[in-house]
C-alpha cells in the first residue's frame, strides 16, 4: 500500500477551524455553561455513591454487628444520589443535544443561504450530489462530534485535574513518571494527527465526489437502462466507491493506532509508578528514607496514587480515541466553512435604487464579456431596446445568444461597458429588483416535486386557483392537467416521466404568464411544443408580450420575422441588425439562413 | 438488517481472526488490574527485585496490548471497508435496474441519501462494533461470572436485573428504529429542496424567489432538526436508565448483604469484592449503551438498505411459451397495443403498426398526445396492458435484456450529458473505437463544433453538458444513438433545438450512412418526418391519421394543419 503518495498536500487551518466551531458552540452558552456545571454535578453525585456505599459497608463490617440504621441511612442516600445522578446526567444529554442541533440547524441555514447567494455559475460548476454531500454528510459528522464528545472532553479535563491535584499530594517524586509520559503521549498524537489530518481531508472529498457521481448517473437512469448500461456505469461507481473506501481505511488505518498507543504509554506509566511506588516503599519501610522526606510514601499511599493515576490516565486515553472523531470533524468542517466562505454575488451597492414600474428602455453600450477571465465571450455588443419592442436574437449555436440574457438579469457582472434600464445603469438597481422586472421563460423546463398547481403559483406569490387556471388555459395546458386523475394537485415527480418535456414547457409558460413583469425574457420558449399548441398559444403570448419590452431567442421565424429589431450574433459580435426586410436586403447571414428553408 | 448483515458473510473468516486478536489484546489489558492488585497485596515491600519483575509484566501486557489492538483495529478496518465497498456497489447496481416506476416510488433524492448516508451509518457501525464490541462484553459476561462464584445470591440481584435492561432495550429499539427512519427521511427531504435548487437556481433567481426557497429550506431543516431531536432524546434515556438500574442493584445488594451478615450467611470482604465488580459491570454496561445507540441507527440505516436491495425487478424477461413468436418479414410490429399510466385513461389505444427493416418511421401529433409513450413501450420502459409489440417476430417481453437493448440507440426526451470528455459522452462506456465517435459525430452534425473546441473531442463537460447549447447538446445525443450502427435508431423529440439546415443535413446522413437501419423519429416539425415511409398522426393516445407524406396531406385533415401552421415558419437559429 502506498502510504506517502496519496497525502492531500494543502494545509489546514486547524486552529482556525477550531476557534470557528468554539464560536458556534460559545453562542450557546446559556446552555453551555449549565450543561458544564450540570456534569460536574452529575459527576459528583455519582462519586458520592460509592461514599456511601462505603459508609454502609463499614456499618455491615462492624465488629458488634451490623449497625442496621447506618446502613438505612446509607441506603437512602444511596438511592437519593444516583436517581439524581441520572436524572441530571438525563437532562445533560437533552441540553447537549438542544446545543448541538441549534449549532447544525444554524450551519445548515448559513450554508444553503450562501448557496443561494451564490452566482449561477457555481452550479454550474459544482456537482449537485457534492453540494448535497457538504449539507447532509458533512454537517452530520459534525453534529455527532458536538453532541457526544465535546461533554466527555469537557468532562475529562475535570477529573484529569482533580487527579492531578490528589497526586501531587501523595507524592511529588512520582509525579515526574507523568512529566516524562504525558508530553510523550501529547508529542506521539500532534505527530500522528499530522499525519492523518490529510487522510480525514481526503476522506470527506472523496465522499462528496462519489455522492457527486451519485446523484449525477441517478438522473440518467433511464438512459443508461436504454442503452444497457448498467454494469458500466456501476464497475466507474464503483470505482469511486473503492476510492473513498480506500480513503477511509487510509485514514482509519493511522488513526486507529492513537488509543492503543496513548493507552500503552498510561499503561506504561502505570507500571513505572507501581515499579518506583514499591521502591520509594520498601525504602520507606525499612527507614532508608526519613518520613519526612518527598519520597517517603506509605503502603495505602502507594495504592491510592495508583488509583488516581489509573484514573487520569483513563480520560487520555479516552480523548486519544475520540481524536479521530475529532478530526473527520475538522475535514467536515473545513469543507462546510469553505462553501461558507465562498464568495457570493457582490452586494447591492449601498445606494442602489429599487427598479418600479419600468418603462422597459434597455441599452447595452459597448458590452463585452467572458465567464473566465481572458476569454472573452461577447465582444462590444451594443444595442437599444425601446419601451414596448420585441428585440429577437438569432446566430449559431454557442455565438454567444444565451449570454446576451445571463447579462440582462445580472446573472454575471459584465467586464466593461454598461447596461442601462431606463436609463439605470443596472449595477445601480437593486438585484432582486432588477430581476423581478423581467418573466423569464427558458428552455430549459426545472420544475420542482409538489403539485402542478403549486409549480405554477411559484411564479406570483399567493396566486388563486382561478389565476391559476386561467394562465394555465392560455398556455394550452389546462385541458391535459383536468384529464389527470388529481388535476392541479396532481404531484409531479423526479423524473416527470408521465408527462412530456413539452407539457413541462408548457407548465413553465403558464407559470411565467402569471408573474407579471413589464419586461419579458423568451429563451427557445417554445422549443419543444408543437407548432399547432404553439400557434394556439401564440394568441396567449402575443397578448404577454403586447406593450412590453420583449427579447426572444427562438427559432421560429414567424416569431422573428415580426421582431421590431433582430440582431444576429455570431462570435459574440453582432454582425447583423435590423428588422426583416433590412436584413433580408442586405442578404447576409440571416437571409441564408431564411432562404435555406425554401431551398 | 439481515439483508445487510449477508454481505458480511464474506468476511466472517477475517473478522474472526481480527476479533480473536483483539480478545487477546483485551485480555491482556484487562490483566492489568489483577497484577496492580496483586502487587499491592503480596509483593509490596517486600524484595525491590520482585517488584521489578512484576513491574515488568504490566510493561510487557501493556505493550501486548498495545500491538494487538491496533493490529486487530486495523484488520476491523480492513473487513468494515470491503463489507461497506461491496454492499454499496450492489445497492447502486440495483438502484440502477429499478424501473421508472420503482424511482419514483423511492424518489431520487432518497435513493441517493441511502447510497451515501445510509450506507456510511452502517459502515461506521460495523467498524465500531468491532473495535469497541469485544472489551465491554468479556468484561461484562467475566463479571458475572466471577461474581456467582463469589456469592450465588448477591449476583441474583443483579441477574434480577437483567431482565428489565433488556427489556428496556427491546422498547427503546423499537422506539428508536422508526425515530431514525423519520430523520433518514427527512433527509431525504432536504436533500431533494438543495437538489431542485441547485438545478433551478436560473429560475429561482430570475423570479426572485431566494427568499421563498430559503423558506422552504427553513421548513425541512426544521423538521430535520425536530425529528433528530425526538430520536436523540430517546435515545439519551437508555444510559441514565441502564446505569440507574445498574446502581439500584448496587443498593439492592448492600441492603440485602447488610440481613445476610448478620445472620452469617457471608462476610463483609466478599461484599466488598462484590461491590468492585459491580463498578465494572456498570461501566462496561454503559459502553454496550453506546453501541447499542449506534445498532439503532444503523438498523434503521440498513432496512432503508434493504428495501432497494428487496426490490423485484418489475420488468423481467417472460416465458416464450406465454408470449409465443409470430411469423412475420416485418422488423417492427405493434399489434393492438393499448397502455394507460395510471390505469384510468388509455394513455395509447388501440396501436397497430408494422415496419420492415430499414425503413423510416414518423410519429407526429400535439404535445401530450401519447408520442413518446409509444417509444417508451417499444423499449419496455413500461409493459403494454393489451395487445403486443414485436422485434423480429419476438414478443419484447421475452427477449433478453442484453440481447434487447443492444438493439437500439436512442436519443429520449432526458437529455443525459455528464461531466466528462465529449468523446466519453459519445462512447458512453461501450467499446467503441475511436474513429467510429468521429464518424457518428460527423452523422450528428457534431462533429464541427466539437472541431472547434480547442481540445476537440477530449472538450470536458459540466455535469448536465450545462457548458454547451441546447442544439450542441442534442447532436452529441444523437452522436451517441448512431455510434454503435443499431438495428433500431429512435429519436424522440431529440431534434427540436436543430436549426433547419442542420435537420436537413442529420436527416440526409442518417439516409446515406444508415440505410440499414429501422429509424423511429418523434417529432413536431413536420419537415423533420415528411420523408419516412410512415408516418403516424398521435392525438389522445391513437392513431388518426398513417401513411406517407403526401397520402397524409390529403387524408388527414389535423396532419394538413400542422403542416401549413408550419408553412413559412420554419425554423431559424
Amino acid at each position: 500500500m502506498n502510504k506517502k503518495n496519496d497525502t492531500f498536500k494543502r494545509k489546514r487551518d486547524n486552529k482556525g477551524i477550531f476557534l470557528r466551531l468554539c464560536k458556534y458552540v460559545f453562542g450557546y452558552w446559556y446552555l453551555f455553561v449549565p450543561a458544564i456545571v450540570m456534569t460536574l454535578l452529575s459527576n459528583q453525585l455519582s462519586l458520592l455513591g460509592p461514599k456511601y456505599s462505603g459508609e454502609a459497608i463499614d456499618a455491615i463490617a462492624n465488629k458488634d454487628g451490623v449497625q442496621f440504621d447506618i446502613v438505612w441511612k446509607s441506603v437512602t442516600y444511596m438511592i437519593v444520589c444516583y436517581i439524581a445522578s441520572a436524572l441530571l446526567s438525563y437532562v445533560l444529554a437533552v441540553i447537549m443535544l438542544k446545543i448541538s442541533q441549534k449549532i447544525v440547524y444554524k450551519m445548515r441555514k448559513q450554508v444553503f443561504e450562501k448557496l443561494t447567494s451564490l452566482p449561477v455559475g457555481y452550479f454550474d460548476t459544482h456537482a449537485t450530489g457534492d453540494i448535497i454531500s457538504h449539507i447532509s454528510y458533512d454537517i452530520d459528522t459534525i453534529n455527532s462530534t458536538l453532541s457526544h464528545d465535546l461533554v466527555q472532553v469537557m468532562t475529562s479535563l475535570y477529573t484529569v485535574i482533580g487527579s492531578l491535584v490528589f497526586m501531587w499530594n501523595i507524592s511529588k517524586p512520582l509525579i515526574l513518571v507523568f512529566a516524562i509520559t504525558v508530553p510523550a503521549a501529547v508529542l506521539f498524537t500532534r505527530y500522528r494527527s499530522k499525519k492523518v489530518r490529510p487522510l480525514f481531508s481526503k476522506r470527506s472529498r472523496k465522499l462528496g465526489e462519489l455522492n457527486g457521481y451519485a446523484e449525477e448517473m441517478l438522473t440518467g437512469c433511464r438512459t443508461i437502462q436504454a442503452y444497457e448500461r448498467e454494469g458500466e456505469i456501476s464497475n466507474r461507481f464503483n470505482k469511486r466507491n473503492s476510492d473513498a473506501m480506500d480513503a477511509y481505511y487510509n485514514a482509519d488505518f493511522y488513526g486507529v493506532t492513537m488509543g492503543p498507543s496513548v493507552g500503552f504509554i498510561n499503561n506504561l506509566s502505570i507500571s513505572l509508578v507501581m515499579i518506583l511506588g514499591g521502591i520509594f516503599y520498601l525504602y520507606s519501610q525499612n527507614g532508608t528514607v526519613a518520613s519526612t522526606s518527598v519520597f517517603f510514601i506509605t503502603l495505602g499511599g502507594v495504592a491510592q496514587f495508583v488509583q488516581y493515576s489509573r484514573k487520569f490516565a483513563g480520560p487520555i486515553n479516552e480523548f486519544a480515541n475520540i481524536l479521530n472523531e475529532f478530526q473527520s470533524a475538522f475535514s467536515a468542517a473545513e469543507r462546510v466553512f469553505a462553501i461558507i466562505d465562498e464568495k457570493p454575488e457582490p452586494e447591492d451597492k449601498p445606494d442602489a435604487k429599487e427598479l418600479e414600474n419600468p418603462e422597459g428602455e434597455v441599452c447595452f453600450d459597448n458590452v463585452s464579456f467572458g465567464y473566465v477571465k481572458d476569454k472573452t465571450v461577447l465582444h462590444g455588443i451594443s444595442l437599444v431596446a425601446q419601451p414596448g419592442k420585441t428585440i429577437a436574437v438569432v446566430g449559431p449555436t454557442g455565438g454567444g445568444k444565451t449570454t446576451v440574457i445571463s447579462l440582462l438579469m445580472r446573472f454575471y457582472d459584465i467586464d466593461s461597458g454598461r447596461i442601462t434600464v431606463d436609463g439605470v445603469g443596472i449595477d445601480d438597481i437593486k438585484r432582486a429588483s432588477l430581476r423581478k422586472g423581467y418573466t423569464m421563460v427558458l428552455q430549459d423546463t426545472w420544475l420542482f416535486k409538489g403539485t402542478i398547481f403549486d409549480n405554477i403559483a411559484y411564479g406570483k406569490e399567493g396566486a388563486t386557483l382561478e389565476e391559476v387556471k386561467k394562465v394555465a388555459k392560455a398556455a394550452r395546458i389546462d385541458a391535459y392537467i383536468e384529464s389527470l386523475p388529481d388535476g392541479y394537485d396532481t404531484v409531479l415527480t423526479d423524473d416527470g416521466i408521465n408527462i412530456s418535456k413539452g407539457q413541462r414547457q408548457l407548465i413553465t409558460i403558464a407559470r411565467a404568464m402569471l408573474s407579471d413583469s413589464e419586461m419579458l425574457i423568451l429563451d427557445e420558449a417554445t422549443s419543444n411544443v408543437d407548432s399547432r399548441t404553439e400557434i394556439k398559444i401564440q394568441q396567449a403570448m402575443a397578448e404577454l408580450m403586447e406593450g412590453r419590452t420583449c427579447f426572444v431567442i427562438a427559432h421560429r421565424l414567424s416569431t422573428v420575422q415580426n421582431a421590431d429589431c433582430i440582431l444576429v450574433i455570431q462570435n459574440g459580435r453582432i454582425t447583423e441588425s435590423g428588422n426583416h426586410e433590412e436584413l433580408m436586403k442586405k442578404g447576409g447571414f440571416y437571409s441564408t439562413l431564411y432562404n435555406s428553408q425554401f431551398s | 438488517m439481515k439483508t445487510v448483515l449477508k454481505y458480511l458473510k464474506a468476511y466472517y473468516g477475517r473478522m474472526g481472526l481480527g476479533l480473536s486478536i483483539k480478545i487477546i489484546g483485551t485480555v491482556a489489558e484487562l490483566m492489568l488490574p489483577y497484577i496492580l492488585s496483586h502487587i499491592l497485596a503480596n509483593v509490596m515491600g517486600k524484595s525491590a527485585s520482585d517488584i521489578v519483575l512484576w513491574g515488568c509484566l504490566m510493561i510487557g501486557c501493556s505493550a501486548i496490548a498495545c500491538i494487538f489492538n491496533v493490529k486487530a483495529n486495523r484488520m476491523a478496518a480492513k473487513v468494515s471497508r470491503d463489507f461497506a465497498e461491496s454492499m454499496r456497489k450492489d445497492l447502486f447496481a440495483k438502484t440502477l435496474k429499478l424501473s421508472a416506476a420503482q424511482t419514483d416510488k423511492f424518489t431520487i433524492p432518497s435513493l441517493e441519501s441511502r447510497i451515501t448516508t445510509d450506507s456510511y451509518h452502517v459502515y461506521s457501525f460495523i467498524n465500531m462494533m468491532q473495535r469497541m464490541g469485544v472489551r465491554a462484553p468479556i468484561m461484562l459476561v467475566g463479571g458475572i461470572t466471577i461474581t456467582l462464584f463469589m456469592d450465588a445470591y448477591l449476583s441474583l440481584v443483579m441477574i434480577a436485573i437483567i431482565p428489565f435492561l433488556f427489556g428496556i432495550v427491546l422498547f427503546i429499539r423499537k422506539k428508536g428504529v422508526g425515530l431514525y427512519t423519520k430523520v433518514q427521511k427527512s433527509v431525504d427531504g432536504m436533500v431533494r429542496v438543495v437538489r431542485e435548487d441547485s438545478q433551478g437556481i436560473r429560475v429561482i433567481k430570475a423570479l426572485s424567489k431566494t427568499d421563498y426557497e430559503k423558506r422552504r429550506y427553513d421548513d425541512v431543516n426544521r423538521e430535520l432538526v425536530k425529528n433528530e431531536t425526538r430520536a436523540g432524546i430517546i435515545m439519551g434515556t437508555v444510559n441514565p436508565i441502564m446505569t440507574m438500574l445498574m446502581n439500584m442493584g448496587c443498593v439492592a445488594v448492600v441492603a440485602l448483604s447488610a440481613s445476610r451478615v448478620a445472620n452469617h450467611q457471608s462476610h463483609p470482604e466478599t461484599v466488598i469484592a462484590f461491590m468492585q465488580y459491580f463498578t465494572h459491570i456498570s461501566m462496561s454496561l454503559m459502553a454496550v449503551t453506546r453501541i447499542f445507540v449506534m445498532y439503532t441507527k444503523c438498523s434503521a440505516s440498513a432496512k432503508r438498505i434493504s428495501e432497494v436491495l428487496l426490490t423485484e425487478e418489475d420488468i423481467s424477461v417472460m416465458p416464450k411459451s406465454d408470449y409465443p413468436d409470430i411469423f412475420s418479414s416485418n422488423h417492427i410490429v405493434f399489434d393492438k397495443v393499448c397502455f394507460s399510466y395510471n390505469g384510468k385513461r388509455d394513455n395509447a389505444h388501440d396501436i397497430s403498426f408494422a415496419l420492415k427493416k430499414g425503413e423510416k418511421l414518423g410519429i407526429i401529433g400535439a404535445t401530450g398526445s401519447g408520442k413518446s409513450t409509444l417509444i417508451k413501450l417499444l423499449m419496455r420502459f413500461y409493459d403494454v396492458d393489451r395487445g403486443a409489440i414485436y422485434i423480429n417476430g419476438e414478443d419484447v417481453r421475452t427477449i433478453e435484456k442484453d440481447r434487447f437493448y443492444k438493439m437500439f440507440g436512442s436519443a429520449l426526451q432526458q437529455d443525459f450529458l455528464y461531466s466528462d470528455s465529449i468523446e466519453e459522452n459519445i462512447r458512453f462506456g461501450r467499446d467503441i473505437p475511436a474513429e467510429r465517435i468521429v464518424e457518428s459525430a460527423k452523422i450528428a452534425q457534431a462533429h464541427d463544433f466539437i472541431s472547434d473546441f480547442a481540445d476537440g473531442y477530449d472538450h470536458e463537460l459540466t455535469p448536465h453538458g450545462t457548458n454547451i447549447s441546447g442544439g450542441q447538446k442534442q447532436r452529441v445525443l444523437i452522436s451517441r444513438a448512431v455510434a454503435s450502427n443499431p438495428d433500431i435508431l429512435v429519436l424522440d423529440d431529440s431534434c427540436s433545438a436543430l436549426d433547419y439546415k442542420t435537420d436537413a443535413a442529420l436527416r440526409h446522413a442518417l439516409d446515406s450512412a444508415m440505410s440499414n437501419t429501422t429509424v423511429i423519429t418523434v417529432a413536431q416539425r413536420v419537415s423533420t418526418v415528411k420523408d419516412c415511409s410512415l408516418i403516424l398522426v398521435i392525438d389522445d393516445g391513437k392513431i388518426i391519421g398513417s401513411g406517407t407524406h403526401e397520402e397524409l396531406l390529403v387524408s388527414c385533415l389535423q396532419y394538413r394543419e400542422i403542416s401549413e401552421s408550419q408553412m413559412g415558419g420554419a425554423f431559424v437559429e
